[in-house]
């Protein structure tokens, strides 16, 4: 026991609390002072916003909405993990559910089958997408920051060539919304019913799985050790034996398949079926959580509940007489101030660190003068 | 955030070899070279796939309005690159200027709409640079944010200010302004007329100069020639005189400016806030010029077109220029029954594959220029086995081409050195 808290710098402990604290009040006084400045009661909203987000209700949504942010937030820090910024995860998840659900609703196999089956496509489309960018990386030198966004655009093209009716896709009874074939109900995946607050969606317990499998992979395994020093410094990474450019499409292709994760909780336990309006801009929102999340295991499930409370919270706030729209002003501002304050909580740290070592060596230096004036 | 950091040049822009050496690459004369083989080679496809509208005079003009924003952007990320702040914030900061137009414009005159477009891209830079020169954010981090709180604070906006009242009367609603007044247009007389005559008679390169030409200069938005003098004088500022100089060096070898007495801080900032006002004039030019009002999304990616379009003309104004043109052109096919041109431009894609591979061939790259046949081959017979391309897939036309001339010119690309890292004053001590 002793130990284990001599290993928990308290120092650094604090100081990583400090950013997020840091920024979470900065976006509430921001908040704050816009509410006010439209000539409304910000205390009211806040508390309305507390209320209603810690109602049952709304904890089963929310924890339904982070599974999927949670996905999204994980795929986009693999890639942050190695310096690599997979804008693209958006378009890989969109054509992964995509093609998934088309295979579910083509597929006539008991569930068991199904299910896995379903899943493995949506993470192979997924992966296969991202290597595009990947490969193009590494043998051509394409910054992956600009195909992804090109791969982002050419997949909503594709998606929206084959979900017509006639090709992939089929017209709904009323007749304004085209999707792919829905799913036999043996391939839903299980759910949890609460009662009145509303079901729990199964895929929460995949999303956990794949928490511990980034945080093991990353931090326990010679293959995280060597993603992580590829981030850090690629020369070292070379001079120490790792193929950086292996690394990076590797990493890439992996970040894509967690990607194809991303629309199978919706896909599995909600919708069943990809329509036109499957939920879109998942990928943008990963990037925000995993920024915020610094992107830690722990700290992407955080900013995954935040992201749903925010959602659910702010719609809510439309009945009180307060604009929705107030959500995007706050995720917006919250994700500026984190990034900057975790700048300079680092910067803050590092001088604390210098200082300290400084006396240290100040003092080591001190001590020998004053034993020789004794002898 | 030891993930994102980027003290380090990212390893994806390795030096041209060669060639890098030489000041502006090639000469007058090979550009112009260049550019009537292009003529040529289009003029012969239209005329063998009989897809008139590859040239027409409104394909250009078409092509010309689409390509000021996406070009005013690229323009914006010069700015921001030569100096060494990656700015993926451009997408914002358009949507800033689509903003700010709309809201000033519907009340006033456009010319305020405009001048305040300009304003709110600036603020927008400005938020970029001070997350990444005073806080030494990494880049791209910040520019996601600002574009996530550009888009937050202007749907937040449009819902307090167009929702209800006043504006709702004349038109608007939470997505969008009411009209604004149009700025006005030049067409040069009597050359018009004439060139489109000319065109009508389809003859062999004459008609599509005809055509290119006419659509170049009818009723052209006084914007966009705005946006042509300012690429002209972005070039002379920042190649041909010493503030110009300094500001590159920053983005080049900051430690070595600061050495000789360049304010590193000031430049970065000027920088990163032209830049801003840039974008914000692209985004201007979208809801004055091309809709005449505030539309929620219509900046539709945009910004990070623009970007893809300075990296395809290598950080240089020229060349970017002529990456605009091309997604500008790409996207008013989509417009104007695409189907069929870009049905013909794959014969066009069919020769310059084969082209390609000869060349690849004939410097006994044997590998590439294997590739480069069968997807030739592959188009080819594409090509001959359809009618024309799905619309869906016109409108991917310009970043299929992207990522198509990235991959094949990427490795020949030099980026400002000191682009994208973090810069502290004394850091060189």
């Amino acid at each position: 026991m002793n130990k284990l808290t001599s290993r928990i710098d308290k120092e650094r402990l604090l100081l990583g609390i400090a950013a997020p604290l840091l920024a979470i009040v900065a976006a509430l006084v921001v908040t704050t002072l816009v509410i006010l400045a439209t000539g409304k009661n910000p205390g009211d909203a806040f508390s309305d916003m507390v209320t209603y987000g810690f109602a049952s209700d709304s904890q089963v949504y929310i924890l339904n909405k982070a599974t999927t942010y949670y996905l999204a937030g994980v795929a986009v820090a693999i890639g942050f993990r190695m310096n690599l910024f997979n804008i693209g995860v958006d378009g890989q998840y969109r054509l992964a559910a995509f093609i998934a659900a088309v295979l579910g609703g083509a597929l006539t196999v008991p569930g068991w089958i199904a299910i896995p089956l379903i899943v493995i496509c949506a993470m192979a489309t997924g992966a296969l997408w991202a290597a595009i960018a990947g490969v193009l990386k590494v043998t051509r030198g394409v910054s992956e920051v600009i195909s992804t966004i090109m791969l982002n655009s050419i997949a909503t093209a594709i998606i929206a060539y084959l979900l017509q009716p006639g090709k992939l896709g089929q017209l709904d009874q009323a007749g304004t919304l085209v999707s792919t074939k829905p799913l036999p109900s043996s391939s839903y995946f299980f759910s949890i019913d609460t009662g009145p607050a509303g079901v729990l969606w199964g895929f929460v317990v995949i999303a956990v799985v794949v928490g511990i499998g980034y945080w093991f992979v990353l931090g326990r395994t010679r293959f995280g050790f060597d993603l992580r020093t590829v981030g850090q410094s690629d020369t070292a990474a070379a001079a120490s034996g790792v193929g950086v450019k292996k690394m990076v499409a590797t990493s890439m292709i992996i970040s894509g398949a967690v990607a194809g994760l991303i629309g199978m909780p919706t896909l599995l336990n909600d919708s069943h079926q990809f329509s036109n309006d499957f939920p879109a801009g998942i990928g943008f929102t990963g990037i925000a959580i995993a920024l915020l999340g610094r992107n830690s295991p722990i700290g992407i499930a955080l900013g995954a509940l935040l992201w749903g409370f925010l959602e659910r919270t702010t719609n809510h706030l439309e009945f009180q007489g307060y604009d929705k729209e107030i959500l995007g002003v706050i995720q917006g501002v919250i994700v500026l101030c984190v990034v900057i304050a975790y700048e300079v909580v680092r910067r803050y740290g590092l001088k604390r660190q210098q200082q300290r070592v400084g006396a240290e060596l100040a003092a080591q230096a001190a001590a020998p003068t004053m034993k020789q004036e004794v002898a | 955030m030891t993930a994102t950091m980027t003290d380090a040049p990212p390893p994806a822009a390795p030096k041209a070899r060669g060639e890098a050496g030489k000041r502006s690459g090639r000469s007058l004369g090979q550009i112009l070279m260049i550019v009537a083989g292009a003529l040529l080679l289009v003029a012969a496809v239209r005329v063998i796939t009989g897809a008139d509208q590859l040239t027409s005079e409104g394909q250009v003009g078409a092509a010309l309005g689409l390509a000021v924003p996406i070009g005013l952007a690229g323009l914006a990320g010069l700015w921001s690159e030569r100096a060494g702040v990656v700015n993926i914030g451009l997408e914002g900061m358009m949507i800033l200027g689509t903003f700010g137009a709309g809201w000033v414009g519907w009340q006033t005159n456009p010319w305020l709409g405009l001048l305040c477009g300009i304003g709110f891209g600036v603020l927008g830079g400005l938020v970029h640079a001070v997350a990444t020169i005073t806080f030494g954010v990494d880049h791209i981090v910040s520019g996601v944010a600002v574009n996530l709180l550009a888009l937050g604070a202007t749907q937040y906006l449009a819902k307090l200010f167009f929702a209800e009242g006043k504006p709702a009367e004349a038109g608007g609603n939470p997505k969008q302004s009411p009209p604004v007044d149009s700025l006005p247009h030049v067409t040069v007389p009597g050359l018009s007329d004439g060139l489109q005559t000319v065109q009508n008679h389809h003859w062999f390169l004459v008609s599509d100069l005809a055509g290119i030409i006419g659509g170049l200069i009818t009723d052209l938005s006084v914007v966009t020639i705005l946006a042509v003098l300012l690429f002209a004088g972005s070039w002379w500022l920042l190649w041909r005189t010493s503030f110009g100089l300094r500001l590159r060096s920053c983005g080049e070898n900051p430690v070595a400016a600061e050495s000789l007495g360049v304010n590193v801080y000031r430049y970065k900032y000027m920088a990163v806030a032209v830049s801003g006002g840039l974008a914000g004039l692209g985004g201007a030019f979208l809801a004055l010029v091309t809709s005449h009002t505030y539309l929620e999304g219509q900046t539709g990616g945009r910004g990070y077109i623009g970007l893809a379009a300075m990296i395809f003309g290598n950080w240089r104004p020229g060349g970017l220029a002529m990456g605009a043109g091309l997604f500008g052109y790409s996207d008013a096919l989509q417009l104007r029954n695409g189907g069929t041109t870009v049905h013909a431009l794959l014969l066009l894609l069919v020769v310059l594959l084969v082209v390609l591979a000869g060349w690849k061939l004939y410097r006994s790259a044997v590998w590439q220029g294997a590739v480069s046949l069968l997807v030739g081959g592959l188009v080819l017979a594409w090509y001959l086995l359809t009618d024309e391309v799905p619309s869906d897939f016109v409108g991917a036309t310009p970043y299929v081409v992207t990522l198509l001339v990235l991959s094949l010119s990427a490795q020949r690309l030099r980026m400002p050195k000191a682009d994208g890292m973090r810069y502290r004053k004394g850091q060189g001590k």
